[in-house]
């Protein structure tokens, strides 16, 4: 920009700098939504449409009661997440999450691998007794199982 | 308990219908010709009314009058004062009276100081306040009512979640809500104004001081929130990309938008409709915030148990007061005078491009905080988008609001630099160069760490230049802006280097074990139980040293509160070098051994200094164009140049 416009023009080019800026972002940040957004699956959903291998996705349901081992190396939790029909075993190396229950929801990110089981970065925490992840309650709807 | 109590709810409750009767004659008086007067004397008799029943709901709490269904389900007789107080709030019915009570003392405020635009104007300000007003207190008395009884009313209540009976929590909503309150001030001011149709340097001047408060306020308040994020969730971060934490960040975008721009229109009179509409939309975002908070349609981390038929009473709400505001501005706009013309490289014209990036930010985050809602309206399929997503999106226009933000000050208004000022420009590069290097020599593995440090360096250098060989005292705006920006720049470096410098380890340990990390050693002394005043918890004692020499003792706990029961993890945290060492414990598993996740966070306090800074900043700033002097004689308080390396 030489100069100085003349106010009809500048007020112009100001509109069109910001429908860019508002417009142009959001069109650049729409395939990285895609790209980097997780998908959520219930242990069902993975029966019947496998993610992409080595795709970042979110696992939900319930921790089935009596399946929640500590292997060896005393950080790796081991557990089974059930939607009342389908399971997937999962494993997660970290601290725990304070509500973190067998039997309660939870809802894990992170990968599925070859062997169908599921290595999770990360375990949902609820701040609330009373909270159970949306997903969490959907995907359990279907199939009859309590959903608070 | 057997006393009969007072039926002070039930006051509580008839002063929210009177104050709702209140912000009607205060939404509708200033459109009559002869009733416009009324408008300010419905306003404060709203304020006064909603502190009533506010201070009839604390009254309840405080007593632990157990038949008011809020108090049974949110407090204990055993909880501590302060947290009876504070769990007032700390639940969606009192947090709403809260948003309206703030609102309500707002309108009192502006209906007792002197109006700097008339009497007339003032009154169609509050007429666009009452209406805010009326529409939440409808919401509190239909929807949220929070002095319901319960019969027969329980001995003991179900006490408070007590992540939530927490300083740094209770204290949050309160400045937040300031910080909202404010953006809608200035959105009744605008809306005002363009019914007025006329909006002048006056008008900026009038306005500015309520953007810079609602700035500070949710620049403090979004900082308590990462803040209690950080140390009391456990997780070592302070920021996560919730949809809850960008429902607050967005009309902080919007509100630094405005306050530069506001700045344009008072100086130049240049951009008025754009100003207008800023205020407009950061009005909007923090309704949509609300919603977003309120309603729980976003699976989020924050999400506590709500009631969904309460989102549409409020998306209602939202639709109808921007909807009509927009509609007024689309309306009107066209016939504000254009406004004056400016050169590309002017101050002007560096807040203009600074703007631009704002909204591109806000723009970004608008549509991955929304795109879950989208897809799943569209195709059913449930999606949840992260940092993946915000970090990579939203860190390279950062980057470029801090180069921005060290130019901008240094830039003259109404005309393009002269050819001698990139000579200015030589501190801030060297200091860009040097923290780089220092960056990559403490260990900064990716390009965005660097350029991160490279631009915290330069914000830091260039925030101070405006000062460097001038006689003269800086006005209070020019020292508010550089206190600002300074803080911007410490936060950005704290924020870089507490992440990208970090070290952390993942053990489990017997007592007596060590490990080493980031050439620390730590060692697991002991184990054992401590108890505090309605809870009682395992605490670990993890002594740090380096080179054998102690450096600090940490004492992460797993605690168990009794009412209501739950569990939760205290983080050990103890500062060193500007940063903390921070250490997690897991829960007890019968095996002996103990998990314990330890992070060293350099830097990370640098990013509260900043934050405080910053509002500190826009607090001085709306001391305006005033020259700073001791009363009685006009001694300058700067009075030498700030030392800087050579030219």
């Amino acid at each position: 920009m030489a100069g100085k416009l003349a106010p009809r023009h500048q007020r112009l080019v100001l509109a069109g700098s910001a429908a860019f800026a508002l417009v142009g972002a959001g069109l650049l940040a729409l395939p990285a939504l895609e790209d980097k957004g997780t998908f959520f699956y219930a242990p069902s959903d993975l029966v019947r449409k496998r993610p992409p291998a080595g795709e970042r996705i979110r696992l939900g349901g319930l921790v089935k009661p009596g399946s929640v081992f500590r292997q060896d190396d005393g950080l790796t939790l081991a557990f089974v997440v059930t939607d009342g029909s389908q399971e997937t075993h999962v494993r997660y190396t970290g601290l725990v999450p304070d509500l973190f229950r067998e039997g309660q929801g939870v809802v894990a990110t992170g990968r599925l691998l070859p062997d169908g089981r599921f290595q999770a970065e990360e375990l949902l925490a609820k701040h609330d007794e009373n909270y159970m992840p949306p997903e969490v309650a959907k995907s359990l709807r279907p199939t009859g199982s309590p959903a608070s | 308990m057997t006393a009969v109590l007072p039926p002070i709810p039930e006051l509580g409750h008839l002063a929210l219908w009177l104050a709702l009767a209140a912000a009607l004659v205060q939404a509708v008086a200033p459109w009559h010709a002869r009733l416009g007067q009324a408008a300010a004397p419905a306003a404060a008799a709203q304020g006064l009314l909603v502190l009533g029943a506010f201070v009839a709901l604390g009254w309840a709490f405080l007593v632990s009058d157990f038949s008011v269904e809020l108090v049974t389900a949110n407090s204990h007789t055993m909880k501590p004062t302060l947290y009876k107080l504070t769990g007032i709030w700390a639940n969606h019915e009192g947090s709403m009276l809260l948003w309206v009570l703030i609102l309500a003392l707002a309108g009192l405020l502006v209906a007792l100081m002197p109006a700097p635009l008339g009497p007339a104007f003032r009154a169609r300000a509050l007429g666009v306040a009452g209406m805010v007003s009326a529409g939440f207190l409808a919401f509190l008395l239909l929807a949220s009512n929070p002095f319901t009884r319960i019969e027969p009313a329980p001995t003991e209540g179900r006490g408070l979640n007590p992540l939530l009976q927490d300083p740094g929590l209770a204290f949050h909503p309160p400045t937040l809500y300031v910080g909202y309150v404010g953006l809608v001030v200035a959105f009744a001011l605008a809306v005002a104004a363009l019914l007025e149709g006329r909006v002048s340097s006056d008008w900026a001047r009038a306005t500015r001081p309520w953007v810079a408060g609602a700035w500070a306020f949710l620049t403090l308040g979004i900082a308590l929130g990462a803040w209690w994020a950080y140390y009391e969730l456990g997780w070592g971060g302070w920021w996560f990309w919730d949809p809850v934490e960008n429902a607050a960040l967005m009309p902080w975008l919007v509100a630094t938008a405005l306050l530069h721009s506001i700045r344009v229109l008072e100086t130049r009179g240049a951009l008025p409709n754009w100003t207008l509409m800023l205020a407009i939309l950061g009005f909007a975002l923090s309704m949509l915030g609300t919603f977003i908070v309120r309603s729980g349609v976003l699976s989020s981390v924050h999400a506590f148990a709500v009631d969904p038929t309460r989102g549409l009473f409020l998306l209602v709400l939202l639709a109808g007061l921007t909807g009509g505001a927009f509609l007024v501005w689309a309306l009107k706009a066209p016939r504000i005078a254009e406004g004056a013309r400016f050169a590309a490289f002017s101050r002007e014209g560096s807040l203009v491009l600074n703007n631009l990036l704002l909204l591109a930010l806000l723009s970004i985050v608008l549509v991955g905080t929304l795109y879950p809602l989208a897809l799943e309206g569209v195709s059913g399929r449930q999606i949840s988008v992260g940092p993946p997503y915000f970090n990579a999106t939203t860190l390279p226009i950062v980057l470029g609001l801090a180069v921005l933000m060290g130019v901008g000050p240094l830039l003259a208004w109404k005309r393009n630099p002269r050819p001698g000022f990139v000579r200015r420009l030589w501190p801030p590069l060297a200091a860009a160069l040097a923290f780089g290097l220092i960056g990559l020599a403490l260990g900064l593995k990716t390009v965005l760490a660097v350029l991160g440090f490279a631009a915290a360096g330069w914000l830091i250098v260039a925030s101070l230049l405006p000062f460097v060989g001038r006689r003269r005292v800086p006005t209070f705006l020019a020292l508010g802006t550089a206190i600002a920006h300074l803080g911007a720049g410490l936060a950005l470096l704290g924020a870089t280097a507490s992440g990208a410098l970090q070290r952390e380890a993942l053990v489990s340990l017997r007592v007596g074990d060590g490990f080493a990390v980031g050439g620390l050693e730590v060692r697991l002394y002991d184990v054992g139980p401590v108890a505090g005043p309605n809870w009682t918890a395992l605490e670990a004692t993890l002594h740090v040293s380096r080179d054998g020499r102690p450096v600090a003792t940490l004492t992460p706990q797993s605690r168990t509160y009794t009412t209501p029961p739950m569990e939760t993890t205290e983080a050990g945290i103890v500062g060193w070098r500007g940063g903390d060492l921070y250490a997690a414990l897991g829960k007890p598993d019968g095996s002996g051994r103990w998990q314990i996740h330890f992070w060293i966070k350099p830097l990370v306090h640098l990013l509260w200094v900043g934050a405080v800074l910053m509002a500190t900043g826009a607090a001085v700033a709306a001391g305006g164009r005033a020259r700073m002097a001791w009363p009685g004689r006009a001694r300058p308080l700067v009075s030498r140049p700030v030392p800087v390396p050579a030219e």
